[in-house]
């Protein structure tokens, strides 16, 4: 069984159907990226294995579990999948260090000191430690997204979202958020990730998916994908011209 | 013009005026203490809350924001012992500023929540949290320093409208003018002290309001 089931799942916004059958199994330890255009769907792909956006057809299963949207299920579901946005998301009225700790303490109950023990680990897993006490609009943005990667992974999901983490970066700051990505993989998380980083998706992903008009129009490795696009569509998409 | 200005007299009235002012501010505090806590609920309510709530809380804020602060006094105070529901001045005056601040506080901060990213909400529920707390822990600071400014000048405004409570015997600063011009028949002087004082009292307020802005909000919110 895969870890999470993605099973011919239809999304619509009135009468835009974004999402037309989406069938994908992503097995543990698996790193997917998706790729396309934007208006193919891939955010929303991502948005509803959250729970974010309701799904009108299909079902999607995570770990076993099958996601319904009732309140209850959606936060079983939301302890197993973490979700880092573009926009980092970070609370503003709380040190990096809350952040981290919130989550773990209003969910999971968890004691304050223990909390706080966690929180200072996954800080320095993103390699952030050092700003346990500075608040958001003290930090840098690739810093900001670090923080919410750290925050995440403090709730111990067994899969990770990552909704075009980098897009909102300076390039310059782009890096040093990949990099912390790199090791999550490294380390076995599960990563399903919406990227314009091809680079990193070629050198980092075990498949890589292309989502063109809210269908999957290629799945492959990325060494397959990239090299020898099979659609046209694809080959446009990347660039290519034969 | 032959009118003598003496202020000299007052000292003799000092007590009762500071029995007044002590009445003001214990309407004031309870009053904005309470009505900021009914106006949050009122607010989240109202924005966030079950559909079947929305449509009284709007009943309730429209009801009190388009009648006068006396009425809702009078029909506290003298119309509701008609139910049985009887209470004293103080009560009375107290429930009537909760109520009112409750409704103009609503307005305030809904318009806070209403300016949170999308985003914040979303973090919230991808990290378990339920719609509930992620409004208190995540949304609502945010959103209450937003319009901190604006709320903190409903406060005061409320604190001076409590003038209105001499109307029912409660015995605030302005009971207290009141009683000490009929006692004196020295307007001027009376009502020229008291004017000072509730200026006074609105200068401290706005600047404990100002302090409590300071500790509650940490850092300036981006956007």
């Amino acid at each position: 069984m895969s870890l999470i089931e993605i099973t011919e799942v239809k999304k619509r916004f009135g009468d835009n159907e974004v999402l037309k059958g989406i069938n994908i199994d992503v097995e543990p330890g698996e790193v997917i990226a998706i790729i396309g255009k934007s208006g193919s769907g891939k955010s929303t792909l991502l948005r509803c294995i959250n729970g974010l956006e309701t799904i009108d057809d299909g079902s999607i299963s995570v770990a076993g579990a099958q996601l319904l949207p009732d309140e209850l299920h959606l936060k079983a579901l939301r302890l197993k999948v973490g979700m880092i946005f573009q926009g980092f998301n970070l609370f503003p009225h709380l040190t990096a260090g809350r952040n981290v700790m919130l989550s773990q303490m209003v969910v999971k109950k968890t004691p304050k000191a223990e909390a706080e023990v966690m929180a200072k680990k996954m800080l320095e897993r993103v390699g952030l430690g050092h700003k346990f006490d500075a608040y958001p609009d003290q930090l840098s943005g690739g810093q900001q997204q670090r923080v919410a990667i750290a925050r995440a992974l403090a709730m111990q999901p067994i899969a990770l979202l990552c909704d075009e983490i980098t897009s909102a970066l300076d390039p310059e700051l782009v890096n040093e958020v990949l990099a912390v990505v790199k090791e999550l993989a490294s380390e076995g998380m599960t990563l399903l990730m919406v990227t314009h980083e091809m680079r990193f998706a070629r050198d980092v992903c075990s498949r890589v998916v292309f989502m063109h008009q809210g269908r999957v129009h290629e799945i492959g490795p990325p060494e397959e994908v990239f090299a020898n696009p099979k659609t046209p569509e694809l080959k446009q998409f990347l660039g290519v011209t034969h | 013009m032959n009118y003598a200005f003496d202020f000299g007299w007052l000292a003799d009235y000092w007590p009762v005026l500071l029995k007044g002012i002590g009445i003001t501010v214990e309407l004031t505090l309870v009053g904005g203490v309470l009505g900021v806590s009914l106006g949050i609920a009122c607010a989240w309510a109202r924005v966030l809350g079950p559909g079947w709530l929305k449509p009284i809380v709007a009943a309730y804020v429209e009801m009190i924001r388009n009648t006068p602060f006396l009425i809702q006094l009078f029909f506290i105070f003298f119309g509701l012992p008609a139910l049985g529901l009887r209470m004293g001045e103080l009560p009375a005056a107290n429930l009537a500023m909760v109520i009112n601040l409750g409704a103009y506080g609503c307005e305030i901060i809904r318009a806070g929540i209403q300016a949170t990213p999308r985003g914040q909400f979303e973090a919230g529920a991808s990290l378990g949290m339920s719609r509930i707390q992620t409004f208190w822990y995540v949304v609502l600071v945010p959103a209450l320093q937003r319009i901190w400014p604006a709320l903190s000048s409903q406060i005061v405004i409320v604190m001076l409208g409590s003038a209105a409570v001499s109307q029912i015997a409660a015995e605030d600063l302005t009971f207290a003018a009141n009683f000490i011009q009929s006692r004196t028949f020295r307007a001027f002087e009376t009502y020229f002290a008291a004017t000072l004082i509730y200026l006074a009292l609105a200068i401290v307020l706005r600047q404990l309001l100002r302090g409590l802005g300071w500790t509650i909000f940490p850092r300036r919110t981006a956007r």
